[in-house]
C-alpha cells in the first residue's frame, strides 16, 4: 500500500484535544471536525491539509480514545501521517477508520513530496529514502479494506 | 513466569492474540461513533449483549438538542437489544463499572481512554476507539498484541497530606508522557497493600498519560473486601518472576504534594514552587478524584470554613453522592459554598459546563491538564483533592496542611 502527498512538518506530543477540541465532539457531522481540525493548534492549518502527509514527532495523537481525531484528519483530506511512534489508541483508531500512518524516524522538509510504502516499510522525502517496520498483515488488511466497518462488513 | 497481561491473554508479549471480551463498555460520547459503525458493520448481534454497557457521563443531562437527540437514540437502542445502560446523573462509566462490576483476570474493553482505571482489580482493562468497540458488538471479540510489561515497585506508605494522586504524578513525571506507550504498567511491591481501592483506582487511571496500555493491580485481600461489599468474590492473584522492559521504584513515603503545570501531566514541581499562583476554579470530581474518599478529604479539609473562589464538585457516580449526602460531607461542602454538578465527567474536557475563560487558571483533580481543553485560553494545574481544597480556601495555590 503506498500514499504520496505534500509533506506537512508538525511537532511532538500532539494530543487528541490538539485535533480536535472537546467541545466539537457533540454533533456526527464530519464536516464540522474537519473544519475545526487542529483549530487549537494553529488555526491556519486546517485549509492547508488536503492531499498533506504529515510528518511529526513522538506520541501523535496522545489523550482521549476520540475517533473523532483522525476521522477529521481523513475528512480534511490527510494522505497519512508518519511519526517515530503513536498514542496506541490513535494507531489503532487510525487504522480502524482507514487513514494510512506509518511508523518512522525520518527528516522532514515542509511542501516537499512524500511517498511511503506501508507494506515494504519505507518513507521517501524528497531525494531521501528511510526505511521503516512495515505495517503488520492485520493492519494492512484492515487498511486496505477501508477500515474496520468494511473489513466487517465483507466478513461472512 | 509471566506477567499479569500475559496470564490474562494467554501468550507471552509481544503477540497478537483474539480474543473475547469480558465486559465491553461506551459512553455518550463514543457511543454515537460506535453505534454508527455497528450499523454499518451490518448490524450484526450485539452478540452476548449481558456483557455491554453504555453508561452516558460526558454531557449529561444533555445540553443542546444535538446532544439530546444522540443520546435518545442511544438510550433506545440500548433498551432495544437489553444492554445495561446508565441514564445521565448515575455516573462517569469508569466508576460506575469499579462499583462491583468488574473482577480480577477479566479483560475488559472500554470506549474511552481512562478504563485502564478499573486495572485496579487485576484486570486487564483498555480504552479503545468507537470502532472497535463496534466490532466487538458484532462479534463479541478483538485482537490485542500482548504488551511488554513496566514494573512500578511501591514501597513505603503515604505521609502527611500527600495523597495517591501525588504518586501518580510522580510516576507519570518519572515515565513521562509516552514513556510506557504499548506498554502495560504492574504496580507491585510491599507498598501496596497500604493503598485502599480508592487510591488505586488513581494510580491506575493516569496510566494512559504515560502512553500504557493499561495499569495492574494484583487482586489482594483489599480488593476481595471492597468486591465483597457489592456481594462479589474476587481471587487474589500472585504475581510471578516475569520480564519487564523497565523498572521503576517509588517509595510512597517520600512522596510530596504536587501539582502538573499547565500544559503537561508529566511537568511536575512541588506544591510550594508554585504557591501563591491566583486562582480562578477549582474542580474537584473527575474519574481520578471523585470518589467518596475524595469528597470525605475536601470535607475535612473545608469545615466550617469558606472557598475564596468558585469551586466546582462533581461526585463521581450517583452512589458516591448519596454517601456523602448521608455522612454529613455533602453538607460540609456545600455550607463551604462549594458547588455541587451532576455525577459525571463534569468540565474535564471543556464540553459541558464549568469552562473557564481566557487567561483563567483552574486548579483541577482531573488527569488531563491539555492546552485549551477546559476552555481556550485557559490553563490547567493538576492536583490532589488536598491541595485543590486547600487553593479553594484561598484563591491561590497553596501547599495543604493538616486542618
Amino acid at each position: 500500500m503506498r500514499i504520496t502527498g505534500k509533506c506537512l512538518c508538525l511537532g511532538a506530543d500532539i494530543d487528541t484535544d490538539q485535533i480536535i477540541a472537546g467541545r466539537y465532539l457533540r454533533t456526527k457531522d464530519r464536516a464540522v471536525w474537519a473544519e475545526h481540525v487542529f483549530e487549537d493548534l494553529d488555526p491556519l492549518l486546517a485549509p492547508r491539509l488536503k492531499g498533506a502527509i504529515i510528518i511529526t514527532g513522538n506520541n501523535f495523537g496522545c489523550g482521549s480514545s476520540r475517533e473523532q481525531a483522525p476521522l477529521a484528519l481523513r475528512e480534511a483530506g490527510v494522505v497519512g501521517v508518519i511519526a517515530p511512534f503513536f498514542a496506541r489508541i490513535f494507531f489503532r483508531n487510525a487504522i480502524n477508520v482507514g487513514l494510512p500512518l506509518l511508523e518512522c524516524t525520518c527528516r522532514c522538509e515542509e511542501g516537499v513530496m512524500v511517498t511511503a510504502d506501508l507494506a515494504e516499510g519505507w518513507v521517501q522525502v524528497g531525494g531521501t529514502c528511510t526505511p521503516a517496520p512495515p505495517l503488520s498483515p492485520r493492519m494492512l488488511g484492515i487498511l486496505t479494506a477501508g477500515g474496520l466497518v468494511e473489513y466487517w462488513r465483507h466478513r461472512p | 513466569m509471566r506477567s499479569l497481561s500475559e496470564r490474562l491473554l494467554g501468550a507471552p508479549a509481544g503477540s497478537y492474540v483474539d480474543r473475547p471480551v469480558d465486559c465491553s463498555y461506551a459512553h455518550d460520547g463514543t457511543g454515537v461513533l460506535t453505534l454508527e459503525a455497528w450499523r454499518a458493520m451490518g448490524e450484526r448481534g450485539p452478540v452476548a449483549p449481558e456483557r455491554l454497557a453504555i453508561l452516558f457521563d460526558h454531557i449529561v443531562p444533555a445540553n443542546t438538542s444535538t446532544t439530546a437527540n444522540l443520546q435518545r437514540e442511544l438510550r433506545e437502542f440500548a433498551r432495544t437489544h437489553g444492554i445495561s445502560f446508565s441514564e445521565a446523573g448515575e455516573g462517569i462509566a469508569h466508576q460506575v463499572m469499579s462499583e462491583g462490576r468488574i473482577l480480577p483476570g477479566e479483560v475488559v474493553v472500554g470506549a474511552d481512554s481512562h478504563t485502564c482505571t478499573l486495572g485496579a482489580f487485576g484486570a486487564f482493562a483498555t480504552g479503545m476507539g468507537a470502532t472497535d468497540v463496534a466490532a466487538i458488538w458484532t462479534s463479541g471479540m478483538t485482537w490485542f498484541k500482548v504488551p511488554e510489561t513496566i514494573d512500578v515497585h511501591l514501597t513505603g506508605r503515604l505521609q502527611g497530606m500527600a495523597e495517591a494522586k501525588d504518586a501518580a504524578l510522580t510516576y507519570v513525571s518519572c515515565l513521562g508522557m509516552d514513556g510506557a506507550t504499548y506498554r502495560a504498567l504492574e504496580f507491585t511491591g510491599d507498598g501496596v497493600s497500604t493503598l485502599t481501592m480508592s487510591d488505586r483506582l488513581t494510580l491506575c487511571n493516569l496510566a494512559v498519560e504515560t502512553g500504557a496500555k493499561t495499569g495492574m493491580f494484583y487482586a489482594d485481600e483489599v480488593t476481595a473486601a471492597y468486591l465483597a461489599s457489592y456481594g462479589k468474590k474476587g481471587e487474589p492473584q500472585h504475581p510471578e518472576d516475569h520480564s519487564c522492559s523497565r523498572e521503576v521504584a517509588l517509595d510512597l513515603s517520600d512522596i510530596e504534594p504536587v501539582v502538573a503545570l499547565p500544559h503537561r501531566v508529566d511537568s511536575i514541581v512541588p506544591v510550594e514552587k508554585v504557591a501563591g499562583t491566583p486562582l480562578h476554579q477549582v474542580f474537584i470530581g473527575t474519574c481520578t478524584n471523585g470518589r467518596y474518599e475524595d469528597l470525605e478529604r475536601l470535607a475535612c479539609m473545608v469545615r466550617g470554613k469558606k472557598v475564596a473562589v468558585r469551586t466546582i464538585v462533581v461526585p463521581a457516580s450517583r452512589a458516591v453522592l448519596q454517601k456523602a449526602a448521608r455522612t454529613g460531607v455533602l453538607d460540609t461542602i456545600l455550607a463551604a459554598g462549594c458547588m455541587v454538578g451532576t455525577p459525571g465527567c463534569g468540565p474535564c474536557l471543556g464540553a459541558h459546563m464549568g469552562v473557564i475563560g481566557e487567561g483563567e487558571v483552574c486548579l483541577s483533580t482531573a488527569n488531563r491538564n491539555f492546552r485549551n481543553r477546559m476552555g481556550v485560553g485557559g490553563s490547567i494545574y493538576l492536583s490532589s483533592v488536598a491541595t485543590a481544597a486547600a487553593g479553594a480556601l484561598h484563591g491561590r495555590i497553596t501547599v495543604p496542611e493538616v486542618p
